[in-house]
């Protein structure tokens, strides 16, 4: 087979040799000379040297033989150093891993050339366009390509100052916080990336600086860290991080490989990974379909897009954490190295604890002297965070995990600090379906049935509103024929077969809060220890809080806080214990309430007196379209808790104990709604 | 972990198929160690209608589950999509699933005279008409409710589902893909604050005698789809091995029922998936 490669970067090189070592005749064109230079060092993880140790030994070990290699994470914060070890790493300049490639490639016979252009596929059996995130052979077809800037402004310098951990710089100023992502990639040079946002970015007029004053800025800006030593430009200018993604990677006999495929943000540190990865993948495909160039691609496509999805989510999830980590500055020290170090969903409490135990000691006896608001004892050991007791407004949760089952004694008796019933409404009109309970007086005897099996129990309050008078099973809002009249801020049905709600008078706005003030004073009676105001879901309280059910022109309608915050006053008035608003943060449909909005609804709450908010989305109207993956509510939830400055609660289907240990010791929630999936263990 | 059900595909999909070989494999279907006999929908192309397809396969069977996987819904209209739903539930005393999606072809649309826009909420009405409005409606032959599965992977639709439906049927793919897609339809079932958890089935094609053909009847059926028509022939299962392997995946990522499509209308490679599954 003949294959032409346009792009002579690591993922080409690579692929080149692969092919060539597999019998094929293989030529690689680069526009730049052999020893441009772009970029610093790049970083690989140990799962990637065990496959290139397998594809090409030769290589393998000279790529080794030059690696710097390092096991700590440094993190600079609040002028202290906090140092994580058990992590694996090691990096190379990248101009040596390119040169260590072509010679391998000289070796082989495969034919390079270097300073020539190409755009156009060339005669070959295979064309491989490796020629970057900028492809140009890539517009030569419809891959459905998408080219997006993600996370923060950056620039890639390199230092003399040889560090021995990767290391993250936090450094607040003036114009806003500046974050560094540093490590060494040989005996003598490290990368050093420095990142912030759009706003502090021009904020320090470094829109308006030459490459020369932005990199003495960010010299004196780190003259502290830096040292003697200094930075060093290498066509070091600010960037915006291209996000690629491509819907196929193959057209005819013309494939995408490294970025020309798909970019993963930087600080996951692993673009030059996936590319080597797809290299030995496509190399492979052929072993496979020696003979058919497009079940070969197919395959490829097969083994490699899931992973890369996998790798890009993280990524995405990553660079998000940095345009918003100036948000985390209130976190002590080890919670903010928890949260950034598990900031991309790959790393775990778990995973953290196999990795550096010393760390998660520390960060599990710091969590529950922090929780209990005693000292930290030197060589002190504590239960996972989860089992941290939660103290708010007088209760004690005896830890963090709280359950919302059918049946609330065995949610108990399963270990919850905290049982919370389902939706019970205000009043008759407020119910959901005709099974909806109401707080009459069957609710002590299971109170105290909770109280006995050592948790606490919290009461869901709520008015349907135009979610109401629905059936009780098969579905959800189906409504019932012979329902009953139901209120909305707005008489806007909520589908299209709903039933159309009354827009509610001040007739109908006193007596429905009256009617939380008197279910709160019964759910005191009945022996409760928390209230969970329904402001979420499309409900009624909800109503008047997003703009595609508020269209009332009156004084609730200027200010959709109005009713809801009556409300929340009155029941505070009478209701002296925890009082918890599920909110729903952000509608999650196109103009809607926005997470900035919901931030700040969930502080105009605490400023009302509410101690917890329980974090929800969408479900405003039937057309909200949640994302619904794994903790799909934690990030939501770690914005309120960290933007808003008030306790969080958080569903989003969590059903490992990992998954509660990290979002509560990263700082993302305080308390977690544990949902576990049934499991024919339990009935052995 | 629950052990998977295993059914097997109708080939009322597959071009030229005959009355006379749907209705024995069907027959077959019913005597071999396959759960659920399902079938396809497509309206452009040379093909069974799929209720006529079951009511067939209902007329010379007795035991085996029947199951739409998934028709497409808004190309009816919800009386007489109920109304078929009904009658075959009826025609088989009560052996029907109604899986239902909003398919993927915009020229079955475009030939049905649905507008292809507004196609999510359409069939949420439909859902919706189902689950209430039917009951009144006195369209029958009434029975027990039937059985709902919606399909579809954004957000909307894993909605969709968990608002109106029993449970999940997924489009297919590798079983890591279907792992990820349950998950996601769990996550949708608790965030609607439905009890227990949704039913979830999965789907994937096979071929034993002639993959070949197979894989072209599915770059066929799939042209519409351009470049990903390839990626599903290369799913197709080829061997008893592979069909093993793919249940045993099926089966870890919680599927409570997986459909084997044929993609040659061959009794032969029926029988061979009986003895590979059984």
């Amino acid at each position: 087979m003949r294959v032409s490669v346009v792009g002579g970067g690591p993922s080409g090189l690579y692929l080149a040799i692969l092919l060539r070592k597999a019998g094929h005749d293989v030529s690689v064109t680069e526009r730049n000379a052999p020893d441009a230079t772009f970029g610093w060092g790049v970083v690989f993880s140990e799962e990637t040297l065990g496959a290139l140790r397998d594809a090409d030994y030769a290589t393998y070990l000279e790529i080794t033989d030059s690696f710097a290699r390092w096991t700590s994470i440094d993190i600079r914060y609040r002028g202290q150093v906090l140092r994580s070890s058990g992590h694996t790493f090691s990096a190379i300049r990248r101009t040596h891993l390119l040169a260590i490639l072509q010679e391998r490639c000289r070796e082989l016979g495969v034919s390079l050339e270097f300073g020539t252009e190409v755009s156009t596929a060339q005669p070959a059996d295979l064309v491989v366009a490796a020629d970057g995130s900028n492809s140009t052979l890539r517009r030569s077809a419809d891959f459905g390509t998408s080219s997006t800037p993600q996370g923060c402004k950056y620039v890639w310098f390199g230092t003399d100052l040889v560090l021995d951990a990767f290391t993250f710089v936090f450094k607040d100023t003036e114009h806003g916080l500046f974050q560094v992502h540093a490590y060494p990639f040989d005996e003598h040079t490290s990368t050093w990336i420095v990142e912030t946002t759009e706003a502090t970015w021009r904020r320090a007029g470094l829109d308006r600086m030459s490459e020369e004053d932005s990199m003495a800025f960010c010299q004196a800006l780190f003259a502290e860290e830096l040292g003697t030593h200094r930075l060093m430009s290498n066509k070091s200018v600010w960037l915006d991080f291209p996000l690629v993604r491509n819907e196929t990677w193959h057209h005819g006999n013309l494939v995408l490989i490294g970025d020309a495929a798909h970019t993963a943000h930087f600080s996951i540190g692993s673009g030059t990974k996936l590319a080597m990865e797809d290299a030995i993948a496509l190399a492979n495909a052929f072993v496979r379909h020696p003979s058919d160039v497009e079940s070969a691609l197919v395959d490829y496509e097969l083994e490699r897009q899931p992973v890369v999805e996998r790798f890009q989510q993280a990524a995405g999830d990553s660079a998000a954490y940095f345009g918003r980590v100036g948000s985390y500055l209130g976190l002590a020290p080890i919670q903010f190295a928890a949260n950034l170090l598990t900031r991309s969903g790959r790393i775990s409490h778990a995973n953290l604890t196999q990795r550096d135990p010393r760390f998660t000691r520390v960060l599990d006896a710091w969590f529950a002297a922090n929780a209990s608001g005693a000292p930290l004892v030197p060589g002190a050991v504590a239960p996972p965070p989860m089992f941290a007791p939660l103290r708010v407004n007088g209760a004690t949760l005896r830890n963090r995990v709280v359950r919302s089952t059918s049946d609330l004694a065995e949610a108990a008796r399963a270990g919850a600090g905290l049982v919370l019933t389902g939706f019970v409404a205000v009043a008759e009109d407020g119910r959901v379906s005709p099974a909806t309970p109401l707080l009459d007086d069957s609710w002590a005897a299971v109170v105290k049935d909770v109280h006995d099996a050592g948790a606490l129990a919290g009461v869901r309050l709520g008015h349907a509103g135009r979610r109401g008078g629905t059936r009780a099973d098969g579905g959800v809002d189906v409504p019932l024929r012979d329902g009953w009249p139901l209120l909305s801020a707005s008489p806007l049905p909520y589908t299209p077969s709903s039933a159309v709600p009354a827009e509610m008078s001040e007739v109908d706005l006193t007596r429905v809060r009256s009617d939380f003030t008197s279910a709160a004073e019964r759910a005191r009676d009945a022996g409760f220890d928390a209230v969970e105001l329904d402001l979420a879901d499309g409900h009624l309280l909800a109503s008047f809080l997003s703009p595609l059910t508020n269209r009332r022109s009156d004084e609730y309608g200027g200010e959709p806080l109005r009713f809801p915050l009556s409300v929340v006053d009155a029941v505070r008035a009478v209701w002296p214990g925890l009082l918890a608003a599920r909110l729903t943060v952000t509608d999650l449909a196109r103009g809607g309430t926005t997470v900035e909005q919901g931030i700040a609804y969930a502080r105009a709450l605490a400023d009302h007196g509410v101690d917890l908010i329980h974090v929800r989305a969408g479900h405003t109207t039937p057309n909200s379209r949640p994302e619904y993956r794994r903790g799909h509510l934690t990030t939501l939830s770690d914005r309120v808790r960290n933007e808003a400055g008030v306790p969080t609660m958080v569903g989003g289907y969590l059903t490992t104990p990992d998954e509660v240990n990290t979002v509560v010791a990263a700082g993302r929630a305080d308390l977690c709604l544990f949902e576990p999936a049934p499991t024919p263990l339990e009935q052995l | 972990m629950s052990w998977v059900k295993v059914g097997v595909g109708l080939p009322n999909t597959i071009p030229g198929i005959s009355g006379e070989v749907l209705v024995e494999w069907a027959r077959r279907a019913e005597g071999g160690p396959f759960s659920t006999l399902g079938v396809l929908d497509r309206l452009v192309y040379d093909s069974i209608e799929p209720f006529a397809a079951l009511s067939a396969a209902a007329a010379v069977t007795s035991r085996i589950g029947l199951a739409t996987n998934i028709a497409i819904g808004p190309l009816r209209s919800p009386a007489l999509l109920a109304k078929q739903a009904l009658s075959v539930d009826a025609l088989s005393d009560g052996r029907f699933t109604l899986g239902l999606g909003v398919g993927a072809r915009r020229d079955d649309y475009a030939a049905a005279g649905v507008n292809h826009k507004a196609r999510g909420a359409t069939l949420s009405q439909q859902l919706a008409f189902l689950r209430g409005q039917l009951d009144e409606s006195g369209i029958g032959p009434r029975r027990a409710p039937v059985r709902v599965l919606v399909g579809g992977s954004s957000g909307a639709a894993l909605t969709r589902m968990a608002r109106y439906s029993d449970g999940y049927a997924h489009g297919g793919g590798p079983p890591k893909a279907f792992g990820s897609a349950a998950n996601r339809a769990r996550a949708a079932w608790r965030d609607l604050e439905r009890p227990g958890e949704p039913v979830l089935w999965g789907q994937g094609y096979f071929a034993f005698g002639d993959p070949d053909r197979g894989s072209v009847y599915l770059r066929d059926y799939y042209a519409f789809t351009g470049p990903f028509a390839e990626k599903i022939a290369a799913g197709n299962l080829t061997s008893a091995r592979a069909v093993r392997d793919f249940v045993r995946g099926y089966e870890a990522e919680g599927c409570d029922e997986l459909i084997l499509y044929p993609t040659v209308a061959s009794l032969d490679d029926l029988d061979r998936l009986a003895e590979a599954v059984s």
